[in-house]
């Protein structure tokens, strides 16, 4: 997802003459392209986020579309007091760019454990918070930011996340990826979409008419009208890899009317001591195609 | 509306502390301390120093002027009132309800570039600034003035690492250097010396001067860059509670808002005692 990022900010950047891109001294063999293509709109602040963030907001203020790079929390938590004073605050168009969305650097551990970002970033004024499936929807999400520069927030995977379908351009809609049975959905946000797919082919596979499978890029602002695709269900599961609090089930089952079941898989809210792999995790901690299975089937919200 | 172009430094140093002393007393707020030690500096750079345009708020070529120690506004506000950006009557609804003079300084102000209040966030949006100016090729310079205390904080210190990395001459830091934080002496607290060596230390280019003597503030800030590719520091030595007798060097004023009586003794000061 992080090459198609690249790729797309490079190509934005050719038609784009505000776009600026800013990095935390990461992004090794990744932003060099960009670098080497527009030196003059390209910077290095070395590991130090909080200037940064700082630094983009007064880039943003005169007139530049400001990119910052970094990885899991550091372009986010480590300076989210500026993202909400400097950016939000003065609604000045700087996207935060953190690869590596949930537990993508599993084994890194906890520091690098993205899995709190959607419950913060949905509280910040004028914000637009992103959370792209594949690398088409990661491309979605830098084209219509080049076309609506604002206050935003990308929670991109890391690489080799397949391409999963061929997704329309980004709207705060829920996007239909998947057809299937009118009364049961299932939302991902981000690259558990691919869950989603394998859940429904269980239930294909298994005789059973499987869920419609939406996906759901854009997570902020959102409103009953941005989320009124899902009311005519009667079920909608969501997944997402971030925990419970405050993320994608909370806030659909504060959108949705109350006669619709709203569940889902996510993260537990303990810090993870575990070792292991983004799937070693996410297995831990049920957020499986079986685990959405159970779900799809049973008749208690908290299967 | 005529407007005076320039004022004298000392008139208008004279005003902000005129101003400021009856904003912070009817709004019952703090900071007043900090206002005094910086009104000179402020004084200094809205006569003549800062291009400014008061009938263009932004205007493409102006100075940026970024105050990162938000918590002092009323001298700002007092000043780009007395420059002509909005009517001096506006000064009277300071921190009232429904006012847009907030007592942290507001981005919604004509002349103000940017909301501060949260210690450490001047500095880089300044630099960032700087940065834009440069790569865009734009003469106009960006200024942050800062408080000593507030060199507590690390983004500062992020800031002050990387712009001498892209010799941003443009860019001025100025410290207003009054030794006296929230809960005590800065030596106290967090020694901050020695300074200027640090500062130069970092690759920055340098001055200090007495923050209530205009004529070294004056040729101080005339002078700028102090050195060609490298970014600035003023280090102006300054008095809280400068200019009122019973306010100079204490901390409660740091909190304390005077009364009716007190603000009269204050004013009756600055009338006897011009800066
Ligand atoms: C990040 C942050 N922490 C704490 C405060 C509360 N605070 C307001 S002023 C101040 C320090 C006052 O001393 P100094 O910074 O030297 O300001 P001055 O003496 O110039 O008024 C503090 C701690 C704040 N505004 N921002």
């Amino acid at each position: 997802m992080r090459t198609a990022f690249i790729e797309e900010l490079t190509a934005q950047a050719r038609i784009n003459p505000a776009i600026f891109l800013v990095v935390g001294d990461l992004g090794y063999s990744v932003i060099e392209p960009f670098a080497a293509e527009f030196p003059d709109r390209f910077l290095n602040a070395g590991v130090a986020e909080q200037n940064m963030a700082g630094l983009a907001a007064g880039l943003a203020s005169e007139g530049f579309h400001v990119f910052t790079y970094s990885i899991a929390n550091f372009p986010t938590l480590r300076c989210l007091e500026q993202i909400r004073n400097d950016i939000c605050y003065h609604n000045l168009p700087v996207t935060s760019v953190a690869v590596g969305a949930g537990l993508a650097y599993g084994n890194l551990g906890y520091s690098h454990h993205a899995v709190q970002d959607i419950a913060i970033f949905r509280t910040l004024p004028n914000l637009r918070l992103l959370s792209p499936a594949d690398p088409g929807e990661a491309r979605g999400a830098v084209q219509w930011l080049s076309a609506n520069p604002c206050p935003s927030y990308l929670r991109l995977g890391k690489a080799g996340e397949k391409h999963l379908y061929s997704s329309p351009p980004l709207s705060p809609n829920p996007v239909v990826v998947q057809q299937g049975n009118p009364d049961v959905a299932l939302v991902a946000t981000g690259s558990v979409l691919s869950i989603a797919l394998d859940a429904a082919a269980l239930e294909s596979a298994a005789g059973r008419p499987a869920p419609t499978v939406f996906s759901m890029p854009w997570l902020n602002p959102a409103s009953t009208a941005t989320t009124a695709a899902l009311r005519s269900f009667k079920h909608v599961i969501c997944l997402e890899e971030h925990i419970r609090e405050g993320g994608l089930r909370e806030m659909l089952a504060s959108l949705l009317p109350r006669s619709i079941r709203v569940s889902g898989l996510a993260l537990p809210s303990d810090a993870t001591v575990a070792v292991g792999s983004q799937n070693f995790l996410r297995a831990a901690a049920g957020l499986t195609a079986t685990h959405a299975q159970q779900l799809i089937l049973s008749r208690d919200d908290d299967a | 509306m005529v407007r005076p172009l320039m004022i004298p430094s000392t008139d208008l140093a004279a005003g902000i502390r005129h101003h400021a002393l009856r904003m912070v007393s009817a709004a019952n707020a703090s900071h007043i301390g900090g206002v005094l030690s910086m009104a000179d500096t402020l004084a200094v750079l809205y006569s003549g120093i800062l291009k400014v345009f008061p009938d263009q708020p932004d205007h493409p070529d102006r100075d940026r002027f970024i105050l990162s120690k938000g918590h002092c506004c009323a001298g700002v506000y007092a000043a780009l009132a007395l420059r002509g950006f909005f009517p001096l009557s506006e000064l009277d609804s300071y921190g009232m309800d429904g006012s847009r003079l907030m007592t942290h300084i507001s981005h919604k102000v004509p002349g103000v570039e940017f909301s501060t209040g949260s210690l450490g966030h001047g500095l880089p949006f300044a630099l960032g600034k700087a940065l834009a100016a440069r790569r865009k090729g734009l003469p106009w310079r960006s200024f942050a003035l800062l408080s000593d205390g507030e060199l507590d904080e690390g983004s500062n210190w992020e800031a002050i690492l990387l712009a001498p990395q892209h010799q941003l001459d443009n860019l001025v830091l100025i410290i207003d250097y009054n030794k006296i934080q929230s809960l005590g002496a800065v030596s106290e607290v967090i020694e901050l010396e020695p300074l200027r060596a640090k500062l130069e230390a970092f690759r920055w280019a340098v001055r200090e001067v007495d923050g209530h003597n205009h004529a070294e503030l004056h040729a101080a800030l005339s002078s700028l860059p102090f050195s060609k590719g490298q970014p600035s520091c003023l280090i102006t030595h300054t008095t809280k509670g400068k200019g009122v007798d019973y306010m100079e060097n204490q901390i409660a004023w740091h909190y304390r808002a005077p009364n009716a009586d007190l603000l009269a003794k204050a004013l009756a000061q600055l009338e006897q005692n011009p800066s």
